[in-house]
């Protein structure tokens, strides 16, 4: 019998009963549409992490005073005094991976240009710092090593502050500005970079040589932090190990002691963040599989009853020719019929609340195509899976049984 | 001489049920010639379904030979069975056995639907012209249950011819109907047969069998009678004579 037949006895069949086949459907649907906006938020917040978490630099190592923090109940790492720019120095004489290196030092405060104030905070570095940070400069120039020497008085601002500060649009490189009482001619403003993954606003920041920042704002010697770029991102843990040891004998540190200092790169946070948001998805995947096999058993048991119910319609088309790859072929389009659209009804209610999610939720979201085509081909499967054994037995009947059946 | 359709030689059937094997069929021949009306019949237990089943290419003798319009049936897979179903044979049931919610049009193409190389229009053509010959070319598009039973039984008459047959076999396929209907049913079946098609009719009933040309009468797995009807009664005169309007069931 020709497929297109076929095709036209399962939709009629499944016509008859819309409500019983939209039900059994709705196993499918409701599994397919949570695989693929599971995976979909998933995928999303990967992306958005590794996008994020690269734009603040992914070859970048951060050094900070005090042992590592991650674990419970130690001490935050800003008080400690532990990190020299020796420490610094140091570090950048012996090791040979390292392609940019700056101090750091920061500290709050208040930025005002005349009656315009904003809080936020400066960050005293060095010329490499936009290398290490990947950023640019939308106008103006980076201080340079000289200013450094010289702890001049000059600041590289973020959009943030420019906008806060310089709320009627004038150019503010050239201009004045003061920090906690101290003024500073603005020679840069830096390129906008947004939020990172942690929600902190990238553009609010106050940029000068840490000279500077040292002595005339804070008037301290030590770092508040190092950070430094690897050559090449492959490079950034062998990176951390080193500095580790220099650090180490640095800092004079006996073998039984811990390590006053912590040393991380950027590859190490996005596999953290990676491997979190990973496990998730697999979970949520999961649990919408599940759902999906719940659907498909009723596709199975939809389909049995269907036999049960028909056995005199199959002993009638058996009597008039059909053979028993056609009764199969019947009952086997219609399981799959029941399950494709299924299927297509999942996408759309999948992708639906995809677009919801993102709209409503605000939170990242990105289909895969890959998502789709597997719940797609799950369905497909599903339907030729659980409607064979129906379709099976349905075809199996002896005539004159199916026939006689009451 | 006339083309045999039906050949039988020596058939016989037995099931086997648990220890025991019971002979439904003992050995029984015969030959049914085109443009015959014969009717089956015997008691319950005769052995008559058992006939029937074989004659339908539903069931295969255990022994013997069945030969239908020259092919033997015999060693058929399930398969060649299906395609002599379709291809000769057109069945007509005692619960007339539509499919329920679909129009009468595609009850009737049914069988179509199972044969190769027919178009969906050659198929329509075909289903219209067989349920006009029943006299339903007004009810194409009704559902059975919006039939009264002798308009399903049409129907479903209808859709035994549209294959062009070399047989029709008909099981007990007035008995669900009261007289007159029958009668009118019965006078269908000898205006189609008056056409020259052949019809194979089982009941049990002596007044339907009054109407055919030839009745063969089982009993136990053996032809007891088999006979030429001298006197074949119109089922239309008949159907004249019953009273107008009360319903005799």
């Amino acid at each position: 019998m020709r497929l297109l037949n076929l095709l036209k006895i399962a939709f009629k069949a499944i016509v008859l009963n819309k409500m019983r086949t939209l039900l059994t459907m709705l196993g499918i649907i409701i599994g397919v549409a949570s695989v693929i906006a599971m995976l979909a938020i998933g995928e999303g917040s990967k992306e958005s992490i590794r996008a994020n978490i690269s734009s603040m630099g992914s070859n970048m190592i951060t050094i900070r005073p005090g042992a590592d923090d991650r674990g419970p109940a130690r001490g935050s790492g800003g008080n400690v005094q532990t990190l020299t720019l020796q420490d610094y120095e140091v570090i950048k004489a012996k090791s040979e991976l390292i392609s940019y290196i700056t101090p750091v030092v920061n500290s709050g405060g208040q930025v005002i240009n005349g009656s315009n104030n904003w809080p936020s905070t400066i960050y005293g570095v060095n010329p490499d710092f936009l290398n290490i940070k990947v950023v640019g400069l939308q106008s103006g120039s980076m201080f340079t090593d000289a200013e450094v020497s010289a702890a001049s008085k000059v600041v590289i601002i973020g959009q943030t502050v420019v906008d806060n500060v310089f709320p009627d649009g004038q150019d503010p490189v050239g201009q004045m500005i003061r920090f906690n009482n101290i003024p500073f001619k603005v020679i840069g403003v830096l390129e906008e970079k947004g939020e990172n993954t942690f929600g902190q606003d990238q553009d609010d920041v106050v940029i000068a040589p840490f000279t500077t920042v040292q002595k005339r704002i804070l008037a301290i010697e030590y770092l508040n932090q190092i950070m430094a770029s690897s050559i090449s991102e492959d490079d950034a843990s062998e990176v951390v190990t080193q500095v580790t040891e220099i650090l180490r004998s640095q800092h004079k540190l006996l073998d039984s002691e811990d390590d006053d200092f912590t040393v991380r790169s950027m590859e190490e946070l996005i596999s953290t963040f990676s491997s979190t948001s990973e496990m998730l998805t697999i979970l949520l995947v999961a649990v919408a599989s599940i759902s999906l096999l719940i659907g498909g058993i009723g596709i199975m048991n939809i389909m049995y009853v269907s036999v049960k119910e028909r056995t005199k319609e199959i002993g009638l088309r058996l009597a008039v020719g059909g053979k028993g790859s056609d009764i199969l072929m019947q009952f086997l389009i219609e399981a799959i019929l029941i399950s494709i659209t299924g299927g297509v009804l999942g996408v759309i209610l999948g992708l639906g609340s995809t677009v919801f999610i993102e709209k409503f939720l605000n939170w990242p979201t990105s289909v895969a195509l890959y998502s789709i085509v597997i719940s797609f081909a799950v369905c497909a499967i599903t339907g030729i899976f659980f409607g064979w054994y129906p379709a099976r037995k349905a075809s199996a009947l002896d005539p004159i049984t199916a026939l006689r059946y009451e | 001489m006339s083309k045999e359709i039906i050949k039988i030689e020596n058939l016989k059937r037995e099931f086997v049920m648990g220890t025991e094997t019971v002979h439904a069929l003992k050995g029984i021949s015969f030959t049914i010639n085109e443009g015959e009306f014969v009717t089956i019949m015997g008691s319950s237990g005769s052995g008559k379904s058992t006939l029937l089943n074989i004659l339908g290419c539903l069931d295969q003798p255990t022994d013997g030979s069945y030969e239908i319009d020259g092919v033997k049936v015999k060693d058929l897979s399930r398969d060649e069975l299906a395609t002599i179903r379709n291809k000769k044979i057109g069945f007509i049931f005692q619960s007339y056995n539509l499919l329920p919610r679909t129009s009468a049009l595609e009850n009737v193409e049914l069988p179509l639907l199972y044969t190769s190389h027919v178009s969906t229009a050659e198929r329509r053509k075909r289903a219209i012209e067989a349920l006009e010959k029943v006299g339903l070319a007004d009810r194409m598009g009704h559902t059975p249950s919006q039939l009264s039973g002798g308009q399903q039984q049409r129907v479903a008459i209808a859709r035994s011819l549209v294959n062009n047959p070399v047989m029709i076999l008909a099981d007990e396929a007035t008995g669900n109907l009261d007289t007159r209907t029958a009668y009118e049913i019965m006078s269908l079946f000898q205006e189609l047969n008056k056409q020259g098609i052949t019809i194979t009719f089982v009941t049990h009933e002596p007044d339907i069998a009054a109407f055919s040309n030839r009745t063969i009468v089982l009993r136990d797995g053996h032809i007891i009678k088999d006979y030429k009807n001298t006197d074949v009664q119109s089922a239309e005169e008949q159907l004249a004579k019953l009273p107008k309007e009360e319903l005799v069931s």
